[in-house]
């Protein structure tokens, strides 16, 4: 394998193992804020030791975000030179700003936060972690308005042979980056949900803490329900911007070859791209396609044989992808349904709760897909129509990525267990005795 | 002008991200040494422990500033330095899991294991951060394309190497000095013997330092032109005297403050000497990556230097307040709270 076949799958596991750390600490962090402000407010014990419960596997899933993000700054520079100093101007800048209005400040009140149960004043304690998740999901404008910048470069002019700022307004109020912000959020909010009814369910199905797991159940419920809605609905708009500002990856997602009006969409689909065409296509719904995409039956929708090929993201990763992000984000809203519908008879409903428990893992994978979705359907751009993904990667040696790529994997897979032993402990655990 | 006040402060940021996580990094170091007991090993770890993370911080902007004001030199550094930067990534990765993780789990061999990975994990970053300086002072064999030649081992020059040894010193005597100020008793008394052992040594190997950069380097030239320049050496200098008398007299807060000091100015030094060069070739001057041919463009070093002009000084405030408001000496009710590493 080359440099940039390497750099390209360290790029991936790096940031896929990153984001496995990112919606937690988005969502449990306001998770977490809400509940110290009901105990300050209210003075109720339950609400602190809530706080402290959940606050301890958030600090530890924060810790391990803090420290894999660090690789994403480093690795712009390590293995993508080319692409660094072709739009540092922009891309650049919106990470510097993202350090010094958020990180800052998320790093900083952590810090207070931990160690200051003490030495702060209650409000002042709380006062902290709301700091925290504002300015974490601060952080995220930024990064997903650098991470649009590649999607759909906007507000740039080309001059001395790079992407220079033209106009820093349009940068931020690129459509693409909001659209993706709110997607993300609330698909970030929808796992931090499941995540509290998941490890609820547990302590419910051995029928013990019962009152303190009902009570975080259904915050996590009701913070669920709300936003895996709102993800799925949204995230129908955020489709049709890709199928307008990305054509070729609204194809790829699709698996649709030839271009057509009136573009079916088959529920069961086989991609085979070496033949430029479907081996399977099942259940077809007539003008389904059109009709999600563009909103009318008879607006044709691009296929991927209208570019040629070297200009095709790969179809069948992009198109599985897709689907399981789909099939997920389906799902957690009828589950949301189900818990709300038993929600004052949980105890009683352990098939509900087996259920949730073992649902932990499906936003994580519905998230890790929905990136996949945009990265990898992106190419073969690095900068979607304005650099090439082959021509980003950095002058260095085989045998250096290499290195590096083995190294990070076993690091990685390392804090992997351990994160996971160590959230499995806590978790089992339970909060402490009032 | 643009241009230079970015020079500065990039320089500046560098500086203080050297300044605050140094004390982290030095009392990481410090552990085999200092550490007899589990609980001087917790007092060490807490004592940085509401801060790391927000000192880590700077070198995270520090990145950053250079990849939006300079995006040629931090493309340049970041792949030409490709193994070091790694090694600094995993290094800094294993410092901080190993800060959170090592109070997890109720048991002598865990906590072992995370002992030596904090060691690690600070005394590394301190060394590659020194010798990637040093060498970046000296030239980079840097091509016309601003491609890397050579092999990475070139780096582990004696001046390299030399200012390898500097930077973890400078880190241990400044996280002997932050010890000192955040533990009482047996502990304490040793913080501070090590930091008046240090004294001596960091002494020795400025001045080697000193004597090899003029040799190695050319960051004199700027002085020479401008004389009165020099008077950015009163700093370090006065810094690195007046530290002997203070850690006499045992005012470990302004100890603290000379060392911080001493390392800032011994940075600014340095990186006044490259000026315009941010990252100077060693195989021609003409291949030097410089503010004139690294800079971003006029609008984005203005949007920049307003964003840094508003939030640094916040940013400052904050920390500043994060660091009064734990500066006590710890405490065993301290040690036995929710939280406490």
């Amino acid at each position: 394998m080359d440099v940039l076949m390497l750099s390209r799958l360290q790029f991936a596991m790096a940031t896929m193992f990153h984001f496995i750390f990112v919606p937690l600490t988005l969502g449990l962090s306001i998770l977490v804020a809400i509940m110290e402000t009901k105990y300050v407010r209210t003075g109720d014990e339950m609400y602190k030791r809530m706080t402290k419960f959940w606050g301890k596997l958030f600090v530890i899933n924060f810790v391990l975000g803090v420290v894999t993000g660090i690789t994403l700054e480093f690795q712009f520079g390590t293995n993508w030179s080319r692409y660094s100093e072709f739009v540092g101007d922009i891309f650049g800048s919106l990470l510097a700003i993202e350090a010094t209005t958020s990180f800052f400040l998320e790093s900083t009140f952590l810090g207070a936060w931990i160690f200051g149960w003490t030495i702060l004043t209650p409000k002042m304690h709380a006062a902290c972690i709301w700091i925290v998740a504002i300015a974490s999901n601060l952080s995220a404008v930024w990064i997903l308005l650098a991470n649009a910048f590649m999607q759909n470069p906007v507000g740039y002019v080309i001059r001395n042979g790079r992407a220079e700022l033209d106009n820093f307004f349009t940068v931020l109020t690129n459509p693409f980056g909001w659209q993706q912000y709110v997607h993300t959020l609330s698909g970030a909010f929808t796992l931090a949900g499941f995540f509290i009814m998941g490890v609820s369910a547990y302590h419910l199905l051995k029928k013990q803490h019962v009152e303190f797991f009902t009570r975080s159940f259904k915050m996590g419920m009701y913070f669920a329900m709300i936003f895996s809605v709102l993800v799925a609905l949204q995230g129908h708009h955020h489709a049709q911007e890709v199928g307008r500002i990305q054509p070729a990856k609204l194809a790829a997602m699709e698996s649709l070859w030839e271009t057509q009006e009136n573009a079916p969409m088959y529920l069961l689909v086989v991609p085979d791209e070496k033949n430029e065409r479907n081996a399977i296509e099942l259940f077809g719904i007539p003008g389904g396609l059109s009709f999600l995409a563009h909103g009318s039956f008879d607006t044709p929708v691009q296929g991927l044989k209208d570019w040629p090929e070297e200009d095709r993201p790969p179809v069948l990763l992009t198109f599985l992808s897709f689907r399981v992000m789909v099939g997920i984000g389906t799902l957690l809203p009828i589950l949301c349904i189900w818990a709300f519908l038993r929600r004052n008879k949980l105890t009683e409903t352990p098939k509900l709760l087996r259920v949730l428990l073992y649902a932990i893992p499906l936003p994580y994978i519905a998230i890790e897909a929905g990136w996949v979705v945009a990265e990898v359907g992106r190419q073969p751009w690095i900068v979607y129509g304005l650099m090439r993904t082959a021509d980003a990667v950095s002058p260095i040696v085989t045998s250096q990525v290499a290195f590096s790529l083995v190294s990070l994997t076993l690091l990685y897979a390392l804090l992997g267990a351990l994160d996971i032993y160590l959230l499995y402990k806590f978790a089992k655990k339970g909060p402490a005795e009032a | 002008m643009l241009e230079t006040i970015w020079f500065l402060l990039w320089g500046v940021l560098w500086a203080i991200y050297f300044m605050l996580d140094g004390y982290d990094l030095g009392i990481g170091t410090l552990v085999p040494f200092l550490g007899k007991t589990d609980r001087d090993r917790r007092v060490m770890f807490n004592s940085m422990g509401p801060f790391w993370d927000g000192n880590e911080v700077w070198l995270i902007t520090a990145g950053g500033v250079t990849f939006a004001a300079f995006p040629k030199a931090y493309a340049v550094m970041f792949s030409g330095l490709y193994i070091p930067l790694m090694l600094l990534l995993f290094a800094l990765i294993i410092r901080g899991v190993s800060l959170e993780f090592r109070h997890q789990v109720d048991s002598p061999a865990w906590r072992r294991v995370w002992d030596w990975g904090a060691t690690i994990g600070s005394f590394l970053p301190a060394l590659i951060l020194g010798v990637a300086f040093s060498n970046i002072f000296m030239g980079l064999p840097l091509d016309e394309n601003g491609v890397f030649q050579g092999s990475f081992l070139l780096l582990f020059n004696p001046y390299g190497l030399v200012g390898g040894v500097l930077f973890v010193l400078l880190f241990a005597m400044h996280g002997a000095l932050w010890l000192s100020i955040k533990s009482d008793g047996d502990l304490q008394q040793r913080a501070a013997a090590t930091a008046r052992r240090l004294w001596p040594v960091l002494v020795g190997v400025i001045g080697v330092f000193v004597v090899l950069t003029v040799f190695y380097t050319n960051l004199l030239a700027n002085y020479l032109q401008n004389p009165l320049m020099l008077v950015l050496l009163a700093v370090p200098v006065l810094a690195l005297v007046l530290l002997r008398q203070q850690i006499g007299r045992e005012d470990w807060w302004f100890a603290w403050g000379l060392s911080a000091a001493l390392i800032g100015g011994l940075t600014l030094f340095g990186v006044v000497g490259l000026y315009p060069a941010l990252l100077p070739s060693s195989i021609s001057p003409e291949y030097s990556i410089t503010i004139a041919n690294a800079a971003s463009s006029t609008l984005t070093l203005s949007i920049m230097l307003g964003v840094t002009l508003v939030f640094i000084p916040i940013v400052a405030g904050y920390q500043f307040w994060l660091h009064k408001t734990f500066a006590h000496k710890i405490t065993d009710k301290e040690l036995n709270q929710d939280g406490a590493y």
